[in-house]
């Protein structure tokens, strides 16, 4: 199971490696295919469910779900999604391949400093890039939006790190749920 | 056609100004070398609704150049030309004297006359005679004011334009946003649209006439043009990912705007008859605030291509783009002087972020504003000015300096936050 969670994990991070010039359409079939490869070899069934726990709509109010956890936090004028993070990306991607009719607002924010329209761009580029890693993973992209506030909606109001470092992420929204 | 449009503003301009808090100005950084002028109360029959002199008197120290005598130590009242002894004001050291009288001249009809005189050559520079009702004499008095101050710097007056900004309050718990315009000294305000969703980005069309604006009101971001005097207003941007950083070419005819519909912050220009886009800036990179040079030639823009926001300019058609800072790690949000020689923008350095100008010819970066968290820089029309929008206790406010950074002043509210200041064109007919 261990070895499941590392093969997803190791092919993610290949991707972002091999994919750093984005959206080549070749590369990214292939990797789906590697990735449900991947899947069926061992028990597919159970490592889903031990990799991401269950995947049914009503474990999107459970709040013991991996699926719980729907902030993924940025660094400074940064768009790469943290390593101790991509975990959550895959079980809402596990979740979202496996529900086709979910959808998901992909929004991305950032905090205060800078430019207004320069952040609207930095809050769509990490959108963008928690998008990929979920296009990735065998969401459909017509199962996602994306959607840049910039610094215009702020989780915490504050003018320090401790605020800014709260405000700069992407927030997974599943309309209606 | 002409008049049925003028008398179709004026309607517009009297309407009273709701409920609104007008931005309140305080001068909190005094500039050397101000003139002294002496401003006298002008003479009226009855009791016109405003004090004209007063108005022009606050139009002059606003900006920098001038220091009007306090109306305490006016010795002398004189409301014809005939009545004006220059020694008077040669003793109080002022060099220019202006008087003026308001009469009525029917229901609701004023006649504004104003004399300027240069004290020490004892002999008058200019002298008008304008009409107005009574909602207009506000704006007659910054007609004045114009008149007067490009009389005595040889620059053209702003007295008579307008800012744009975005409000934003908090009560219980929920939102409130709000695109509004006031006169350049903050009088009248108007909302043109509220909403419970952000708005941002407001951008005025070369004629004044309208505002480009972003609003999240559908949850997602739309670019909109609005006619500032009907209210009218239509939708020109609603794709996928990103609509923003409107920004009028020179001629309205074309609008530059950040898109990413194609999976990246992307600058586009679209022409405004048939809303056709053409692409014009291609990688990985953030490209966006598009700001069109006055020539109508090329777009300087904010990319962070280099590893850090930094400000390019590129030919207008798209093309090849040459990067313009090279001080700081941070410089964003350029508008262009209406001279083309200069830019303002947002300079990040050590923490902080300020405004400075870049001076295009000998590429001098100078710091002119004084925050911690300032933002978007606009030029005054004539150059003279830069307003932009800073904090002050822990409020949003907006602040104007003078473009040597020698003269501030803020721009305050009762309460919430104002940010995004915009000024307008030159609206006056000519």
């Amino acid at each position: 199971m261990k070895f499941i969670q590392a093969v997803t994990v190791a092919l993610v991070l290949g991707w972002l490696a091999g994919c750093s010039s984005t959206g080549d359409t070749k590369e990214s079939d292939v990797a789906v295919e590697d990735h449900s490869d991947a899947a069926t070899e061992g028990a597919a069934t159970t490592s889903g469910v031990g990799a991401y726990g269950d995947l049914s709509i009503e474990s999107l109010n459970d709040p013991n779900s991996p699926l719980a956890q729907r902030i993924i936090y940025f660094a400074y004028d940064s768009s790469d999604v943290a390593e101790q993070d991509r975990e959550i990306v895959a079980a809402h991607a596990a979740f979202l391949a496996a529900n086709p009719d979910v959808h998901v607002s992909v929004e991305g924010h950032t905090d205060e400093r800078g430019a207004r329209e320069y952040n609207i761009g930095l809050g769509d580029q990490r959108a963008q890039s928690v998008r990929r890693m979920l296009e990735f993973q065998g969401v459909s992209p017509s199962q996602i939006t994306t959607v840049s506030f910039g610094e215009e909606k702020p989780a915490v109001e504050g003018h320090d790190e401790s605020a800014w470092s709260m405000n700069r992420r992407v927030e997974l929204v599943y309309v209606g749920y | 056609m002409k008049v049925l449009y003028r008398s179709l503003l004026l309607f517009i301009l009297c309407l009273p100004a709701w409920l609104q808090a007008a931005l309140t100005i305080e001068i909190t950084q005094g500039m050397d070398g101000a003139v002294p002028i002496a401003v006298v109360p002008f003479g009226t029959a009855g009791t016109p609704p405003e004090d004209v002199a007063a108005i022009i008197a606050s139009d002059l120290a606003r900006s920098g150049r001038f220091a009007p005598l306090a109306r305490r130590d006016l010795i002398a009242h004189p409301v014809e030309a005939s009545e004006v002894r220059f020694q008077d004001w040669r003793t109080l050291g002022s060099e220019n004297l202006v008087i003026g009288k308001v009469e009525s001249a029917g229901p609701d009809q004023y006649r504004i006359q104003f004399r300027l005189f240069d004290v020490y050559r004892g002999r008058q520079i200019t002298g008008h005679s304008l009409p107005a009702k009574a909602s207009q004499l506000r704006k007659v008095a910054h007609v004045i004011s114009d008149i007067i101050y490009e009389k005595l710097t040889g620059q053209p007056g702003a007295f008579d334009t307008r800012i744009a900004y975005v409000i934003s309050e908090e009560s219980g718990g929920r939102k409130k946003y709000m695109l509004q315009l006031a006169d350049s000294d903050g009088y009248n305000p108007k909302t043109l649209l509220t909403s419970a969703q952000p708005l941002m980005s407001p951008a005025w069309s070369p004629d004044g006439r309208r505002l480009a604006y972003v609003s999240f009101e559908k949850r997602r971001a739309a670019v909109f043009i609005q006619d500032v005097f009907t209210g009218k207003r239509e939708e020109i941007a609603a794709f996928a990912g990103i609509n923003g950083a409107p920004s009028w070419s020179p001629d309205g005819n074309a609008m530059a705007v950040t898109l990413s519909r194609d999976g990246n912050p992307e600058i586009y220009s679209m022409r405004l008859s048939d809303r056709k886009l053409k692409r014009l800036t291609f990688g990985a990179a953030i490209d966006t605030e598009p700001a069109w040079t006055p020539d109508g030639r090329s777009i300087l823009f904010t990319s962070d291509r280099g590893g850090s926001p930094q400000i390019y300019r590129m030919p207008a058609q798209g093309g090849r783009a040459q990067r313009l800072t090279f001080e700081g790690n941070y410089n964003a949000s350029a508008d262009v002087a209406p001279d083309g020689k200069s830019l303002a923008l947002v300079h990040g350095e050590g923490g902080r972020y300020r405004i400075a100008t870049l001076d295009l010819e000998n590429n001098l970066l100078r710091v002119v504003s004084d925050g911690q968290l300032d933002e978007s820089p606009s030029f005054a029309p004539n150059g003279s000015m830069i307003i932009y929008a800073t904090e002050s206790g822990h409020r949003g406010v907006l602040a104007a300096v003078s473009s040597d950074g020698r003269f501030r002043q803020r721009f305050s509210l009762q309460e919430g936050n104002v940010r995004e200041p915009v000024w307008s064109p030159f609206t006056r007919r000519k």
